[in-house]
């Protein structure tokens, strides 16, 4: 029987590993996808405490939330990593390198 | 339409405002061509002018929830709208006198400095988690653009990259914190959450989870606020936007994300304990871990501001700081803490706005941002020199301008907790940071040749720009004549709706 235990492990795996993406990818798409991992394993949070511990609708509610502020986000970041790419040709995160110190 | 939500719609007027107003700027943008520059502005202003004047009435409404306990109204949440939309309506009368920005094509600036106020507006009341979370992404969706808005320049667009891939995650995480509290206590309602959890919901081994999600919310409310560890975006993001664009950024989301976290962590994770008096919840101990990170932030953004020779760079790390400050007054968890948070941020807006706005008027006029092309200012612009040293002298927190009654408040406001260790740390930290600031005034008035000076040619201060100078400059240099009013407005907007 897949229970509460289930989804919660495959969220907290997803969401490990988009952290894991955005730490060590360079490609700034990839990146991207990392991001989008995170969004969703809260998803996957959201609707399964919905179901299996919440009295309402509350959880699914705000995972359909969640799914229009990932579509926004990703479009915004795609916008901006395609100005980047104008600008420098690459979409390479080493290539961002003029502002430190 | 359902009467309830007709009816809340009178404490909504604010947020109507801008939204009206927003769309108002977008049509006057496509559909004049030669008066647009003048058109949008009028527009932008007026309409900030008129949230600002619909949010003075809601003082006096009782304090409650609107929209099914979606938002929330109360002293609290009416004084922080007041104060962002104060800060946007003093960067919209900025931005055109900028040279960075006025190249671009200044109506979408206008647009977007709307979209940010209205997330902030909401961000600032937000009482439920999904309502916090959305407002949270408004207002950084909407800053990653205008980081980015010359789009043309590498720097600009760099900074709008590290700014988006930070802001993503951090946001992320916060979100995935929601949803482990949401699975703890089975409600999104802030004030539900702490009531779940005083039953029982986060004890025994549900501990660790309940501390992870605590963890992870944080990082969301770090990342607003620009504090360590999650500052790594704040130096390069300053440095590459535009002047106006950093000014707004070091002001305005700072305190709706101060609102928020003080909205979240006192109704959620807090109990009442008398008028005014709160204590943190048995199940988690969060004040702990606000209390290590206000201690790193200050201590870290002063030391790092000390070798930083970008006049940007350095306000950036100032402003760090200055977020480690505050985040003393959020911890004590009493109604002494609650109102130096206000007092703070009130003297921190004209001081560190005031500080901007000479950078962008120097950067119109000399083109740098490097404080070794500020040399003999002094012999250059008297004025502009000495609004300066007295932003610098303020922000260092030297009696009697007003960065001084900030400090004063926030270290009294932890010595009266018994935290005197913690008001050490941080008197001791303000001894640092005269130092960077006091540098700018040397390099200004002391450094350089004269003649050097007097060659490269005297600057000349627009009216429009030097009067806005005096609108930061009185209440910096003056707030203690005043004070009775300033105290009076924090007392009686240090009041949380808190069931």
């Amino acid at each position: 029987m897949i229970g509460l235990p289930h989804y919660l492990i495959i969220s907290a795996a997803l969401f490990s590993l988009g952290i894991m993406a955005v730490l060590t990818r360079k490609n700034a798409v990839n990146v991207l996808m990392g991001i989008e991992l995170i969004l969703n394993s809260a998803n996957i949070n959201l609707v399964a405490f919905s179901r299996f511990s919440s009295a309402n609708l509350d959880g699914q509610l705000y995972a359909v939330f969640v799914i229009v502020i990932a579509a926004a986000e990703a479009a915004v970041g795609l916008a901006i990593v395609l100005s980047m790419y104008r600008l420098l040709k690459s979409v390479s995160l080493d290539k961002a390198d003029m502002l430190k110190g | 339409m359902n009467p309830q939500i007709l009816q809340d719609l009178h404490a909504f007027y604010p947020e109507i405002a801008i939204t009206v107003t927003l769309l108002a700027v977008i049509v006057a943008d496509l559909a004049f061509a030669t008066l647009r520059r003048t058109a949008t502005f009028l527009i932008a202003g007026l309409g900030l002018i008129a949230a600002f004047v619909y949010t003075l009435p809601l003082f006096t409404l009782p304090q409650g929830t609107l929209f099914y306990g979606m938002v929330a109204i109360d002293p609290m949440a009416v004084f922080f709208k007041g104060f962002l939309i104060l800060t946007s309506f003093f960067i919209l009368l900025a931005a055109p006198n900028s040279r960075e920005i006025a190249r671009e094509h200044i109506g979408e600036f206008y647009t977007l400095l709307l979209g940010v106020t209205l997330g902030m507006l909401l961000l600032a009341s937000a009482a439920n988690m999904l309502m916090l979370f959305l407002a949270l992404e408004m207002v950084s969706l909407t800053s990653y653009i205008m980081v980015g808005f010359l789009s043309h320049e590498r720097q600009s667009n760099e900074a709008s990259v590290k700014y988006f891939l930070f802001g993503a995650v951090s946001t992320g995480s916060m979100l995935y914190g929601i949803t482990l509290l949401f699975g703890l206590t089975g409600t999104l309602k802030i004030a539900e959450v702490r009531d779940a959890l005083v039953q029982g919901a986060g004890s025994g081994n549900n501990g660790v989870m309940l501390l992870v999600a605590t963890v992870l919310i944080l990082a969301g409310f770090g990342f607003k606020t620009a504090a360590v560890p999650f500052h790594f975006w704040c130096p390069d993001v300053y440095t590459g936007a535009p002047t106006p664009v950093t000014a707004f950024l070091s002001v305005a989301p700072k305190a709706a994300g101060f609102a928020a976290l003080i909205r979240f962590f006192y109704t959620g994770m807090s109990s009442s304990q008398g008028t005014d008096v709160w204590g943190p919840l048995a199940a988690v101990n969060w004040t702990f871990i606000v209390i290590l990170i206000s201690v790193v932030t200050m201590t870290l953004g002063n030391i790092a501001a000390l070798r930083q020779d970008n006049l940007k760079r350095m306000l950036a790390y100032s402003s760090i700081a200055h977020a480690g400050y505050i985040f003393m007054g959020t911890v004590v968890l009493n109604g002494q803490g609650l109102q130096s948070v206000l007092v703070y941020l009130v003297t921190y807006l004209f001081m560190n706005l005031g500080a901007f706005l000479i950078v962008i008027e120097i950067f119109n006029r000399i083109g740098s941002f490097d404080l070794q092309d500020y040399r003999g200012f002094w012999h250059r612009s008297p004025f502009l020199t000495i609004a300066m040293s007295l932003f610098m002298l303020s922000l260092m927190g030297i009696p009697p301008f007003a960065g001084f009654f900030g400090k004063l408040y926030v270290f009294g406001a932890a010595v009266n907790h018994n935290l005197v260790w913690y008001a050490v740390v941080g008197a001791l930290n303000s001894v640092v940071a005269v130092y960077y600031y006091a540098r700018v005034i040397k390099t200004m008035i002391i450094d350089g040749e004269p003649e050097e000076a007097i060659a490269a040619g005297r600057v000349r201060v627009s009216w429009a720009n030097s009067a806005l100078v005096w609108v930061m400059l009185i209440p910096t240099a003056g707030l203690m004549l005043f004070w009775d009013r300033v105290q009076q407005l924090t007392t009686s907007s240090m009041k949380l709706f808190f069931g």
